[in-house]
């Protein structure tokens, strides 16, 4: 019997989070954005409640996500039986108020087809699908109670808003995110309690840096979506909406590849987000964004 | 891509095997270290320039992160400054001062660290207290100009309680006064002593610029007498913590899980080990309840079982015995010092609350994995934070007071005091929907009258009554008033025989009224969550209720759920001066109650009910000739 290495520290605390999340919430569900991150919370949570997730998965579909992203989502549902519900903002894509639509700029893209949505799926306010395990396809969730927790894979080391975040980080009534005047967390007590009509984001990742997810990927041996890995040169390092993420430039095929790249390789020194377009268009950072409900 | 692995279980015959387990092993990812360190100080100290040094000096910031930052002051004609890598946020750059603590990351040949930058205005405290809660060890800055200030004091002593034991203090801006070894030597003997006061017994002062990068990665130039270690040296020298494994095992009930689906149909018991190790085998003592059990197995998804329970594993065990226990309850190992168990604890806490902690006011006390109602029951001494010198007669908890009081839980708790575990002794205490407090026990609390004690015994000389006596109602009605409880669950059935039980006496001609509790507290599924402070205020107003209507000379029924032997008592005394009668229904499931009459569960209502009228008669509540 040994003490913990740093990567079972990582996944303790993780599953600690969850759990706490999962007894304080009646109303509970998880962001899954099919990337690294979230995957690997979703690993953490089988981990966590012993091979099931009690609670629904919620992604938010752009409509322009890289195709692969999608198929990949729909087959790890499938297979591990999942509660998968899909938002959308539909009227902003039937209206064409999107950057691809040469509408909107891409931070305003963002707010649309990402804050927007999540925010009124997670309401309840706007219609949301679920995954019927009968056919594989989805139809109408005829559940429209709001989520009062929401679980969500952020890490602290992505940007400087993140390095801000709680473990448990209360969002008001109109989502927005009070940075200024945060819930103090202290040893394995965090803010659990919440006023009626606001809800909680639960961070369980927050510890994690980019290399720390890999070695985990790698140690677990577990599935992540192929887009990481080098295809003629490039890879993804973080994924998102085709038209705002590029590949970099990599030959990274496999997990260990991917990890040597990031400890000592090319990217040991370089931003992760640095190839998400958006980010370059906001001085602050993802911090407009963030306060607004961006995850 | 391969499908997920079922879940296994380390039983208690292959115990042996756990260090066998082979895992995908990509990089030795085990042989690398991490440590939390939180950097404090008063405001404008330096803490953010200190942090931005240490990773410009060690290369650790992203490409090009350092040419944005400058380009940014140049393009607003500010002069560049390191601690602007660190106050990423907006507000902060335009203010100047770090408002919450930020995590960065930097890794060294020894370790991988995240540094947790902690505000030192004194408005955000709580986001102080947040960083080096997260943190094992701490660097403390102080300005050589400025010398000792309020806030150096308080975070001193605020990383003290948050159980921090290594200090390296930076004595930071030398360039200011001149690199002059007496100033240096003035604040170190200063701050030294006031360290070892406090119990941060290791410490060590550096000599720095922080704006100048001396002697943070690099050696400073300007003091050749000072010969000790830089900062980067400092940091990788602190060690960790270790000997948790060798205290008495604890762990706090988190959650029990019973997930059907699948046919699954094990009862996990969950929770994240504070100190000690556990194997399958092992028996253990749930505590308070005092339930015992054994461990059958240590469960696992998609991984071996470990072969033990550590400190800081998040676990999930099943036990060889089904007992009934709840989150909140301590599990211990049978043969180890036994943790304390009671509602009274002296402590010494740090209030940080919008509003001040006064007396009389409900609180909840988050201790461990359980959640009760607390009290302020007395304050002992409260310090001025800024000298921490005591302040006199203060009987309430001011926003940023550090203070030694007694607390009083509605329920006892099982925890350890501050010597001998210091992580089963941490408490937080939350008012409202807010975390409003974190404190140590640093003793079992005196058993002196219990404040519900005082309340009922003021009440009773606050109440005026009429002129009637009971003697007369008595008369009039034929019957004596007397207050009927019916334990036992929902599910049990309680409620029925309560509400047959009324039924039944009035159909005799009694004077009867029955009145139960809503679902929430009466049938307490251990999943579920219940709000403590919702539970014992309404406990309290069925006692006062219980307390008037049977001097109204009424047979007043109710059926208050599970509740166990703290709650009944609570509930006899605030019924004084008039006596329970106690039935029960199905098996006590939280401790034993005397009970004048026992049933088994679902026992037929109308037939209790009338065993209960005939012992109520036996007992000369109500008259022979009812029956």
């Amino acid at each position: 019997m040994s003490s913990l290495d740093h990567l079972d520290a990582l996944e303790a605390r993780s599953v600690h989070i969850m759990r706490e999340a999962y007894r304080e919430y009646k109303s509970l569900c998880m962001l899954w954005s099919v990337g690294k991150d979230s995957t690997v919370l979703l690993w953490l949570a089988r981990k966590a409640f012993f091979g099931h997730v009690p609670f629904p998965l919620v992604h938010i579909d752009t409509a322009y996500k890289i195709p692969e992203m999608i198929e990949y989502r729909d087959r790890l549902a499938r297979e591990w039986g999942l509660t998968m519900v899909v938002g959308q903002n539909r009227e902003a894509l039937a209206g064409k108020r999107t950057y691809p639509d040469g509408a909107l700029d891409r931070i305003a893209c963002c707010k649309q087809l990402k804050s927007e949505a999540l925010k009124h799926t997670l309401s309840g306010e706007w219609p949301r699908l679920v995954m019927d395990h009968a056919t594989g396809g989805y139809v109408e969730d005829t559940v429209r109670e709001p989520y009062t927790g929401v679980i969500v894979g952020a890490r602290a080391d992505e940007e400087g808003s993140r390095s801000k975040e709680r473990y448990f980080s209360p969002r008001d009534r109109s989502s927005d995110w009070n940075v200024d005047d945060q819930p103090p967390e202290v040893w394995r007590y965090y803010k659990t309690d919440f006023a009626p009509g606001t809800h909680v984001r639960v961070h369980p990742l927050l510890d994690w840096t980019e290399l720390n997810i890999w070695e985990y990927i790698g140690r677990e041996g577990m599935p992540i979506v192929p887009l990481y890995f080098a295809r003629d040169g490039r890879r993804y390092r973080s994924l998102g909406c085709a038209p705002c993420t590029n590949p970099v430039e990599s030959d990274a095929e496999d997990v260990a590849a991917v990890i040597e790249e990031l400890r000592s390789g090319r990217y040991s020194n370089i931003a992760e987000r640095s190839g998400r377009a958006q980010d370059a268009e906001d001085g602050g950072g993802l911090e407009t964004l963030r306060r607004e409900g961006y995850m | 891509m391969s499908a997920p692995v079922l879940g296994g279980s380390a039983r208690a015959a292959d115990d042996d095997k756990g260090a066998s387990t082979a895992r995908p092993t990509v990089t030795p990812a085990s042989t690398i270290e991490r440590m939390d360190i939180v950097v404090v100080g008063h405001v404008d100290h330096g803490k953010s320039t200190v942090i931005g040094r240490l990773m410009a000096d060690t290369g650790s910031l992203p490409e090009g992160k350092l040419d944005q930052v400058r380009a940014m002051c140049a393009r607003n004609a500010r002069p560049f400054e390191y601690a602007f890598l660190l106050d990423a946020l907006r507000d902060e750059r335009a203010q100047g001062i770090t408002i919450d603590t930020a995590r960065c990351f930097f890794a060294t040949e020894k370790r991988r660290y995240i540094i947790h930058d902690a505000p030192g205005h004194v408005e955000f405290l709580k986001n102080m207290v947040t960083g080096a809660a997260r943190a094992e060890a701490a660097l403390l800055v102080i300005d050589a100009a400025e010398g000792i200030r309020e806030n150096t004091m308080r975070h001193g002593y605020i990383l003290s309680m948050l159980g921090i034991r290594q200090v390296v203090v930076l004595v930071n801006k030398m360039d200011l006064v001149g690199w002059d070894s007496r100033v240096f030597r003035a604040v170190a003997d200063e701050y030294g002593a006031f360290l070892a006061e406090i119990g941060i017994g290791r410490s060590e002062f550096i000599p720095i610029s922080a704006r100048d990068g001396a002697n943070i990665v690099g050696r400073a130039t300007d003091a050749p007498w000072y010969s000790g270690p830089t900062v980067l040296d400092a940091v990788d020298s602190l060690v960790r913590r270790e000997g948790l494994e060798s205290l008495a095992f604890r762990m706090p009930v988190q959650d029990i899980y019973k997930f059907t689906a699948e046919g699954d149909d094990r009862r996990i018991v969950v929770g994240t080990v504070e100190s000690g190790v556990a194997r399958p085998g092992d028996e253990v003592v749930f505590l308070p309840s005092g339930k015992r059990s054994r461990i059958a197995t240590i469960e696992a998804f998609a991984a071996e079982p470990p072969s033990g329970l550590v400190p800081d594993a998040a676990v999930g065990i099943t036990l060889t015995e089904q007992v009934y226990v709840r989150p909140g309850e301590l599990m211990t190992l049978a043969k180890q010092p036994e943790p304390e168990v009671s509602r009274r604890l002296r402590a010494s806490m740090f209030w940080m609350g919008r509003a001040p902690m006064v007396r009389g006011r409900r609180y909840k006390l988050r201790i461990g994995s359980a959640q009760v109602a607390v009290e302020l029951a007395e304050v002992t001494r409260v310090l001025d934070a800024s000298d921490l010198g005591s302040v006199k007669d203060k009987q309430q908890l001011d926003r940023h007071d550090v203070a030694e009081c007694v607390l009083e839980a509605a329920h006892p708790v099982a925890y350890d005091l501050a010597d001998a575990n210091e992580r089963t002794a941490r408490f937080a205490i939350v008012d409202g929907f807010d975390i409003a407090a974190c404190g140590v026990v640093l003793a079992v609390g005196d058993d002196a009258m219990s404040l519900l004690e005082d309340r009922v015994r003021r009440r009773e000389s606050a109440w005026s009554g009429g002129e009637i006596s009971v003697d007369e109602r008595r008369e009039r009605y034929a019957h004596k008033g007397k207050f009927v409880v019916v334990l036992g669950s929902d599910r049990d059935g309680a409620p029925i025989v309560g509400r047959a039980l009324e039924r039944a006496l009035f159909e005799l001609g009694a004077h009867t009224y029955y009145l139960g509790l809503g679902r929430s507290v009466t049938d307490l599924d251990p999943a579920e969550g219940d709000d403590p402070l919702e539970r014992a205020g309404r406990l309290r107003r069925l006692g006062e209720l219980a307390r008037i209507m049977t001097d109204a000379g009424l047979l007043f029924v109710t059926a208050p759920g599970d509740i166990d032997e703290y709650e009944l008592e609570d509930l006899r005394m605030l019924a004084a001066p008039f006596a329970l009668f106690v039935v029960r229904i199905g098996e006590a499931s939280a401790g034993l109650h005397a009970a004048q009459l026992s049933f088994p569960a679902r026992a037929d209502a109308d037939a209790v009910a009338e065993a209960v009228a005939r012992e109520l008669v036996n007992e000369g509540v109500l008259p022979e000739y009812y029956i």
